[in-house]
């Protein structure tokens, strides 16, 4: 199957959420009757409200109970059901952790949760609506396999391989409509792998979600200053690719995480869990979320705040490179 | 709901309710020092003697059985119950329960074991109801006759993801639900009315859009009454009035009893107050 310029096109206008429910859930549904997707009362903000019309056997919006949600889709998983249960990515990986820990994590059950609005997009709404702590929270559950998207294409091959997947997984869906383009036609989706959008000598850049495209950026402007810089996607984020990690941290003097996540426990993390199991490895720089909250706003407005726009990035790789700064 | 009630049926679940009485203490005993959840488990004897005794179609020689009725054990610390249980219907050996706290037993630690007649993992309260209304739904997706039994304390209807639960069973009409709520009145702390009360439970279920149903959960004649009551076109909900810590004299009704040690001379207490018939 192949996919056209235009389509790329129209699923970055569209956004990763749109693109996931609206595009690859009806395909998915039409092949595979036993696949069901919940929701907590945001079909409509998900593109689910023609699916919900399509495939009315295979559509359930429980209202806004999001523990409740998880509960029956683990049931309707133990009898053989292959779930996809959404919401905001702050309330699947938050207000409902319990049961994903405790029925899929633990019961091993072939439930998909699909977080949306990851990182800080949801601006205006606040804290309660951004979600920077979900990658560690479903990291740390035995059995839950991590991904998270770049780009609109990436999370329409992401949909399409999670249905294939038996097990629990948490997909991270991140910015809204208008997401930047990561990736052409020719791009092949290979799950668990580290996908290299360049491969350079000096910095290795590796990002997760929206982080990738910054990445790019950061990448351009460093060349500039002859920096010569690898962009890496770490798009599954658990299990770790550590054969390519290996590769990356033999050949750069410098690794940078970037991701819209706190730098505690989210794909730095991981990245940094697996390099301290190694001898002789560069040093790593982790640009995300400085363990802290910040006021709400813009996305771009919270980014530059944080320090994780590609010029803030850029300045202080460069910095770090002269030895002027030591973080 | 059709139930045998008969007379012959009552004195085989009568007895079948004594012989796992007599399991439960040999299971509290061999727990030695470490103690076991006496309260909860004896609280919800009788309730389990007439579900697998003679209300859930469950099979050991077909444990994964599609068409099975499940059981989800929300109350978990009942073990001093279910497991005897298991040993009744077949699921279990009796000569495997005084292991059951020993590291490495398969019954250790509230195993979801589907092979075993261990349906689901509790521990944690007030989350099965959502996953046996899953369960539910899927049985009415596919047109199954199962039916899927939720058996709760009372105490755990104080978690709010019990009432998201009920909410959506009666939304979804799901009749092939039914929640069995062991309403001993007791939780860790004191008196469920004084540490939180559920007041007027029947009303708040009623409201909720379930077939309510109170019954005497130590009376194997009134829980058959109770089960064959279950109506068609909303979900049911039994409410047993128990006693927590039932037939062990000086554990019946107090709190401090949900998780303890017992003594030789205890064990032979209860023992003796059930061989005289005075618990049954």
């Amino acid at each position: 199957m192949s996919v056209t310029k235009g389509q790329i096109r129209s699923w970055s206008r569209m956004g990763q959420r749109a693109t996931f429910f609206g595009v690859a859930m009806p395909e998915l549904a039409k092949e595979d009757e036993s696949l069901m997707v919940l929701t907590a009362d945001l079909a409509q903000l998900s593109n689910l409200s023609r699916f919900a019309e399509q495939f009315p056997e295979q559509f359930l919006n429980v209202g806004i109970a999001e523990q409740d949600m998880v509960g029956i889709a683990s049931g309707l998983a133990m009898e053989g059901y292959h779930v996809f249960a959404t919401t905001y990515a702050s309330f699947l990986a938050v207000r409902d952790l319990e049961q994903v820990r405790q029925h899929v994590a633990h019961l091993n059950l072939n439930v998909k949760l699909v977080g949306t609005a990851a990182g800080v997009v949801a601006a205006r709404s606040g804290i309660a609506h951004w979600a920077s702590e979900d990658i560690a929270f479903m990291r740390a559950l035995p059995n839950m396999t991590v991904m998270s998207a770049a780009d609109g294409l990436q999370a329409y091959y992401m949909a399409l391989y999670s249905a294939r997947y038996d097990g629990p997984m948490y997909i991270r869906l991140s910015g809204g409509p208008g997401c930047p383009i990561v990736y052409d036609e020719s791009y092949v989706f290979e799950p668990g792998r580290i996908s290299f959008l360049q491969r350079g000598s000096d910095v290795a850049l590796i990002g997760t979600g929206l982080m990738v495209h910054e990445a790019m950026e950061t990448a351009k402007l460093l060349e500039q200053s002859g920096i010569s810089c690898t962009v890496a996607d770490m798009h599954t984020i658990k299990p770790v690719d550590q054969h390519s990690l290996w590769e990356i941290f033999n050949g750069h003097r410098l690794i940078v995480t970037m991701e819209e996540h706190n730098v505690v426990g989210g794909m730095g993390s991981a990245v940094a869990e697996y390099k301290a199991t190694l001898a002789n490895t560069p040093p790593q720089m982790l640009i995300g979320f400085p363990d802290a909250f910040s006021d709400a706003g813009a996305p771009r407005y919270i980014w530059e705040h944080f320090g994780i726009t590609a010029p803030q990035v850029a300045e202080k790789i460069v910095k770090r490179l002269r030895g002027s700064e030591h973080d | 709901m059709r139930v045998n009630d008969s007379p012959e049926t009552i004195a085989r679940l009568r007895a079948m309710a004594i012989r796992m009485r007599k399991m439960a203490l040999d299971m509290a005993l061999s727990a030695g020092s470490k103690g076991s959840h006496i309260g909860g488990g004896f609280s919800c004897m009788e309730i389990m003697a007439v579900l697998y005794g003679e209300v859930l179609k469950v099979e050991p020689q077909n444990p994964l059985d599609p068409e099975r009725d499940r059981l989800l054990v929300s109350k978990n610390h009942c073990t001093l119950a279910h497991f005897p249980a298991l040993v009744e219907k077949g699921f279990l050996l009796e000569r495997e329960l005084p292991g059951y706290t020993e590291d490495g037993s398969r019954l250790i630690g509230y195993p979801c074991d589907p092979e075993i007649g261990l349906e689901y993992s509790g521990g944690s309260l007030g989350m099965a109801l959502s996953v046996g209304a899953g369960q539910a739904l899927a049985g009415k997706k596919r047109h199954k006759d199962y039916k899927v039994y939720v058996l709760m304390g009372d105490g755990e209807l104080n978690e709010g993801s019990v009432w998201e639960s009920f909410m959506a069973a009666s939304h979804y009409s799901l009749d092939n639900l039914v929640a069995v709520i062991d309403r001993n009145r007791l939780c860790y702390d004191g008196t469920t009315e004084d540490i939180m009360s559920l007041g007027r439970l029947s009303d708040k279920l009623a409201a909720f859009g379930w077939n309510t149903i109170v019954c005497d959960g130590h009376s194997i004649a009134d829980l058959l009454r109770a089960f064959a009551e279950i109506q068609t076109g909303l979900p049911n909900v039994l409410i047993c009035e128990t006693v927590k810590g039932k037939g062990l004299p000086f554990a019946e009704n107090r709190p401090e009893w949900h998780q303890k040690a017992i003594t030789r001379e205890q064990y032979d207490a209860a023992m003796t107050e059930l061989m005289e018939g005075r618990v049954l």
